[in-house]
């Protein structure tokens, strides 16, 4: 076992090498334009191009027209989001979402009501969940888009996206998802989940970084989205600039790696998580975060009361995990998701997220619990907060300095 | 963040951990920050009839810059006077520790932690508080 062990696939993954080895040729013997439709060296990279497209779309259950290249999640995010806006405005100008989405999507909606748009970001449950119900009353007439991520990235918890798409239907609205964390680790499929458009990302899943996929539905409905880049006209003319042939070949070979090994992935890495949140909330005042049952595989978010996130890492400091914790940041505010969930700031601030990967072993696990039951005793033995607990005292009685 | 040697070195052999008799009147409790802030410091210290601080101990919940931050604190505060330990300043624990401008608030915490530990022991015993104006950096 090598250290320092990777446990943050959340934030990105390692490339699988049979990815790499994909990419490798399109950077040198294969360097051509995808665009150059009259020579060989064009036609060769449009073919790599072409057989990425129908990588991806087999990964999600569309067809290969429907995949638009992008430098990443963040950008068929925006691309999604103001695209649908600015293209259905004259429709309704209305966007429904949820307080936990990623900053690409909450972002992308300021945007939008900086151009007068209307949006609601709907509250979730304590487990994490959209609560459909709200969901259902915050619809109006007006509403063109609900966009609700499909796995999240900080407490892993998997929304319920059909039910989710079938009110957006009802009500003549698209569904779109962010389903970064989620595509490549399960089942991911347009038709059945009923998804009008679906950003991806490349490096989330053992692929490239900089390279993603926004998926824009062709038939019932037939979606379009006004292209937030000038130029050329590339990618039926959504998103225009010169194609990332090697990445976009990654890309494909990432989803076709994922599609041939999800099924047995998924259930080691749930075993190795199911362990690992097991093992963890031994440990008294431990807590997982989110919704245990519908989640990622890959995912676990636990808090360690009295404990501070960041301080723990540091005692850690042969794992690569993430904190909800900002005592980093210069606003000292947590996690907004976990925030979201109804934890109060200081459980937010005692938070660590375990993001497991395609070559997270079992004994990495192990390493990983037995170092952090050892850290939180630790840090508890120096916390004067775990010291008041174990006394009894009701530290919501106690008058704080806030600094 | 890298972290300089002298704040891994406090936050992996923190100094003084522990905790003291607070209802003595010997002993000065220092508690500053607040949870939802992430960071709560309790600085404690024994003071002699010569007014010199015998004892220093601290409990920090916190980043590694807080622990690190109580830990030199309560160094400092050992074998010093009141009158002395009332000059520390959250600048000299910034420079000691090399601590980055995001991490500023850990000193300016434990500067208060050291004062109003002070202050409890001088009421404890009698004495008015000294005034805690913000003259932190």
């Amino acid at each position: 076992m090598n250290l320092p062990i990777y446990l943050d696939n959340n934030a990105t993954t390692p490339m699988d090498p049979r990815v790499l080895e994909a990419m490798l040729p399109y950077f040198t013997q294969k360097f051509g334009n995808a665009a150059s439709r009259n020579h060989h060296f064009g036609w060769v990279a449009e073919e790599g191009v072409d057989y990425a497209r129908e990588q991806v779309a087999k990964l999600i259950g569309a067809s290969e027209k429907e995949i638009i290249f992008t430098s990443g999640a963040t950008e068929s995010d925006n691309l999604a989001i103001k695209g649908v806006f600015e293209m259905y405005k004259d429709k309704g100008n209305h966007i429904i979402t949820a307080v936990t989405e990623h900053k690409a999507v909450l972002d992308a909606c300021k945007h939008v009501e900086k151009l007068g748009g209307k949006v609601t970001y709907l509250q979730v449950q304590k487990d994490g969940l959209v609560d459909l119900e709200a969901l259902e009353a915050a619809m109006t007439p007006e509403t063109i888009l609900v966009s609700i991520m499909y796995g999240n990235n900080e407490i892993g918890v998997v929304q319920p996206v059909r039910e989710i798409a079938d009110i957006a239907h009802k009500h003549g609205a698209l569904f779109m998802t962010d389903a970064t964390q989620a595509v490549g680790k399960i089942p991911v499929d347009v038709n059945k989940d009923g998804i009008d458009l679906l950003a991806l990302s490349a490096h989330k899943m053992y692929g490239p970084k900089g390279v993603g996929a926004l998926y824009v539905r062709r038939k019932g409905p037939r979606v379009k989205v006004t292209a937030q880049m000038d130029g050329g006209g590339h990618e039926r003319g959504m998103r225009s600039g010169t194609l990332n042939v090697p990445g976009i070949v990654g890309l494909g070979k990432a989803c076709e790696l994922a599609y041939n090994e999800m099924e047995s992935e998924a259930a080691r890495l749930s075993a190795l998580r199911d362990k690992l949140q097991a093992s963890l909330t031994e440990l008294e005042e431990s807590y997982v975060n989110g919704n245990v049952a519908h989640r990622l595989p890959h995912v676990a978010n636990v808090s360690f009361k009295y404990v501070e996130g960041e301080g723990l890492m540091m005692a850690m400091k042969d794992l690569a995990v993430s904190s909800g914790s900002a005592c980093t940041s210069a606003s000292l505010e947590p996690s907004y998701v976990l925030k979201s969930l109804g934890l109060s700031d200081d459980l937010a601030h005692s938070s660590i997220r375990f993001g497991l990967g395609r070559f997270t072993t079992e004994e990495e696990v192990d390493y990983a619990i037995e170092v952090t039951k050892k850290a939180v005793t630790h840090l508890r033995e120096l916390s004067p907060l775990w010291e008041m607990f174990k006394e009894g005292i009701d530290l919501n009685s106690i008058e704080w300095a806030e600094h | 963040m890298a972290y300089s040697d002298k704040v891994i070195d406090h936050y992996t052999n923190p100094r003084n951990v522990g905790t003291l008799d607070k209802s003595s009147t010997q002993v000065g409790t220092g508690l500053v920050g607040a949870p939802e802030c992430g960071d709560v410091m309790r600085l404690q210290i024994q003071v002699d009839e010569n007014n010199v601080i015998t004892d220093a101990k601290f409990k920090t919940f916190g980043c590694g810059s807080a622990i690190a931050s109580s830990s030199l604190a309560t160094e400092w505060l050992k074998g010093k006077s009141i009158d002395e330990a009332i000059t520390i300043d959250n600048m000299d624990i910034v420079e000691e520790l090399a601590l980055p401008p995001v991490k500023i608030h850990c000193s300016v915490l434990a500067e208060d932690a050291i004062k109003a530990a002070i202050n409890d022991y001088r009421v404890k015993n009698g004495l008015a508080p000294i005034e805690l104006e913000k003259s932190h950096h």
